[in-house]
């Protein structure tokens, strides 16, 4: 598959029969791996897209920012078919993500590292057995190969010492660590990061924040990255998009984004407590509420 | 590994125990314990009325029970019923002028058949028949005696009179 | 309220043609039944034995006190190991793997849930239902009929240790009495078969407030008194609709 790479036009949605070993090539930056055509969603009466137009390109760092309770999340799960949305189209590799069966579904995430916000270890596994848990469920691989696969990944993230502990013994850092190891095990074509930052030390942070890029410079790994400490974003995406009020309100270079100057960023990236994002919950009149106006 | 391993033997170890009880309680403590018996021969016993034995009771000599009712039919011609008591071989020695009565063990338990030991020198063999039998006690009969009067039950059968006289 | 109660044995109800529909898929994973046979059976037999043995003891002296008022006392053994067959054996041992193994299971699933570990498996391409709640399920109704015989047979042994050890009643006549008035097929095997149903049934509700538990830890506290409340109620009417037409 390797042979012909230069045949595929810019912009051109993937073929997805050649989508697979696409996580290691290199020269198609521009090609588009997710696209997203007027999404709209509500949830329990909230509106939480209103017509969100998205590309994600191969092999960079997305990230995707918002402030709180902008359906970032939401988003996530809606790109890997946990969640449908009400309208709209997400293809991934080619594939409407919404019209695959539970067999083709399963096939497309099995091509997906997605590292989770509470990071999600099986409590019941080792480390070790933790980030073979993938390798074991869909490949028959022999044992050695296994703990060769496995031992490669925990040294990547530093914690092959830890390989026997369980998940309750480790830090928080740690647990997002051994999330990573597992998310990467099958160096899947797409790793989705969801909210890695939130919670962790300075230190824990950094690391983190030194893994996903060296990740990405290494293997060329396309990464969707939503958070909203810009601090940690703008030192490993490529390019930001910025969600609000159900739309993506702003997209650009980290950098650019920073200078921007919309009432969106400003407020986003130097933190206002008032602005586009209002303090106020929708509310009625103050001053009815209170029995003051006649 | 160990650990993946040590699930594997105490679930083993449980499907086994578990088991092993669900033998115990199959092979033990039902009618099955009884068709446990060694070889066995059957002799024959008529009576005019069995009452409620059923299939399987103990056959029961000196109160120890020494084989089982293998069947229970109607004779044709007779009208009476014939019980065929299957014998344990080890207990081979019962003469063969015993007599075989029916009887409840307690006032509500189930009914058995026992055996009178008599004095022959000769003993029951496979197919022999026992002479002497006594039918079971009805309780109504009794019941119905006592309250209408020794003379007015006229009895039906030559035991059940001779029941009747032993209470008067 | 009764319309919710009928939308939860609904929802109950499709969940368990998911747990079927999932079973074939879970073959692939006999090695994690088999590690659950171990957590809700090979773990629950303390329990079991120790009930077993003080319920067959106070039958024996209770039905002992009872049955010599009628003077049939002889009939100990057939009274006990009939009404633990048919009745206690299955029926006790589903309230207390209710209370030991159906809580673990609703706590398991409903944690997992919470901490997002089942949207993992998801993610990983693993299906849930066959990975976590068809294991759990198998093995409840794997391991509940052997937990049964276990509890009957320590019964028996209690009911044997105050009938014919205490209160002098003779070994032979319980044994013999037993033995002529109980039955494979329509006693012993009618238990296993009711308890198998209470297995299905305990585990399915306990896997389905599990699974179904809203993610905080005081959706997962209400989901385990759900389970224990649920369970008990099924089993008892189930036991009586079963019992009215084995009979």
């Amino acid at each position: 598959m390797r042979a012909f790479p230069a045949v595929r036009g810019s912009g051109k949605v993937a073929d997805p029969d050649e989508s697979d070993s696409m996580n290691v090539a290199t020269g198609q930056q521009d090609e588009i791996l997710i696209r997203i055509r007027g999404l709209h969603t509500v949830l329990n009466g909230k509106t939480i897209f209103d017509g969100v137009d998205l590309d994600i390109p191969r092999g960079r760092v997305t990230g995707i920012m918002g402030p709180s309770g902008t359906g970032k999340t939401t988003l996530l799960r809606h790109i890997t078919g946990q969640l449908a949305p009400d309208a709209g189209e997400i293809l991934v590799a080619g594939k409407s993500v919404w019209k695959l069966d539970r067999e083709a579904l399963f096939e497309l995430r099995e091509k997906i590292g997605y590292l989770f916000q509470n990071s999600a270890l099986l409590t019941d596994f080792s480390v070790f057995e933790n980030v073979a848990f993938p390798l074991r469920q869909h490949m028959k691989l022999p044992e050695e190969l296994v703990r060769n696969i496995v031992f490669t990944k925990l040294q990547a993230v530093g914690l092959r010492g830890a390989a026997q502990l369980m998940p309750s013994e480790l830090s928080g850092g740690m647990i997002r660590r051994v999330a990573l190891a597992r998310a990467i095990v099958r160096d899947p074509m797409l790793i989705i990061y969801d909210e890695p930052f939130v919670g962790l030390d300075p230190i824990a942070l950094n690391q983190i924040v030194k893994l996903i890029r060296t990740l990405n410079d290494t293997l060329r790994v396309t990464a969707i990255l939503v958070a909203h400490e810009f601090s940690a974003v703008r030192r490993v995406a490529d390019h930001i998009h910025l969600l609000a009020g159900g739309k993506i309100v702003a997209d650009g270079a980290p950098e650019t984004l920073a200078r921007g100057a919309t009432p969106w960023t400003r407020q986003f990236f130097s933190g206002e407590a008032d602005g586009p994002v209002p303090f106020h919950y929708p509310a009625p009149d103050y001053a009815r509420q209170l029995g003051l106006s006649a | 590994m160990a650990q993946r391993h040590s699930f594997q033997v105490g679930t083993g170890l449980f499907i086994l125990l578990g088991f092993a009880a669900l033998a115990y309680l199959a092979t033990q403590t039902t009618s099955l314990a009884n068709y446990r018996q060694g070889p066995s021969y059957d002799i024959v016993a008529r009576f005019t009325n069995i009452g409620q034995l059923k299939l399987r009771a103990p056959v029961k000599v000196a109160g120890v029970r020494v084989g089982s009712v293998a069947g229970i039919a109607l004779e044709p011609d007779k009208l009476d019923a014939r019980v065929t008591l299957s014998i344990d071989d080890r207990y081979d020695k019962i003469p063969d002028d015993s007599s075989a009565s029916i009887f409840t063990s307690g006032l509500l338990g189930d009914q058995y058949v026992a055996l009178q030991p008599g004095g022959s020198p000769t003993n029951f063999k496979g197919g022999d028949e026992v002479v002497l039998t006594q039918s079971s006690m009805q309780l109504e009969e009794l019941i119905g005696k006592y309250l209408v009067g020794g003379d007015a039950a006229k009895p039906k059968s030559p035991d059940a009179a001779a029941s009747g006289d032993k209470k008067e | 309220m009764l319309a919710k109660g009928l939308a939860q044995i609904g929802a109950c109800g499709l969940f368990l043609v998911q747990i079927l529909r999932a079973l074939p898929r879970s073959l692939r994973y006999l090695r994690e039944t088999v590690r659950q046979v171990f957590f809700v059976g090979a773990m629950s037999l303390t329990i079991i034995m120790i009930c077993g043995l003080f319920v067959g003891m106070v039958l024996g002296l209770q039905l002992y006190h009872t049955l010599s008022i009628f003077g049939g006392t002889a009939a100990l053994g057939t009274v006990v190991a009939l009404s633990l067959y048919r009745e206690l054996g299955p029926v006790v041992t589903a309230l207390l793997f209710a209370g030991r193994a159906g809580t673990s299971i609703t706590a398991e699933i409903g944690l997992m849930r919470a901490t997002d570990q089942l949207d993992a498996m998801e993610m990983m391409a693993v299906d849930p239902l066959a990975y976590v709640v068809a294991p759990r399920f198998l093995a409840g109704v794997i391991a509940m009929p052997l937990l049964a015989c276990v509890f009957n047979a320590l019964g028996i042994f209690g009911a044997h240790l105050v009938g014919v050890n205490w209160l002098g009643l003779d070994s032979g006549t319980f044994w013999s009495n037993m033995t002529s008035g109980v039955d494979v097929w329509t006693d012993v095997m009618n238990g296993v078969w009711k308890s198998a149903v209470f297995g299905a049934v305990c585990t399915l509700i306990a896997t389905f407030q599990g699974y179904t538990t809203p993610p905080t830890s005081e959706g997962v506290a209400y989901a385990t008194t759900r389970t224990v409340v649920f369970s008990s109620i099924a089993t008892l009417a189930i036991d009586f609709v079963m019992t009215a037409f084995l009979m």
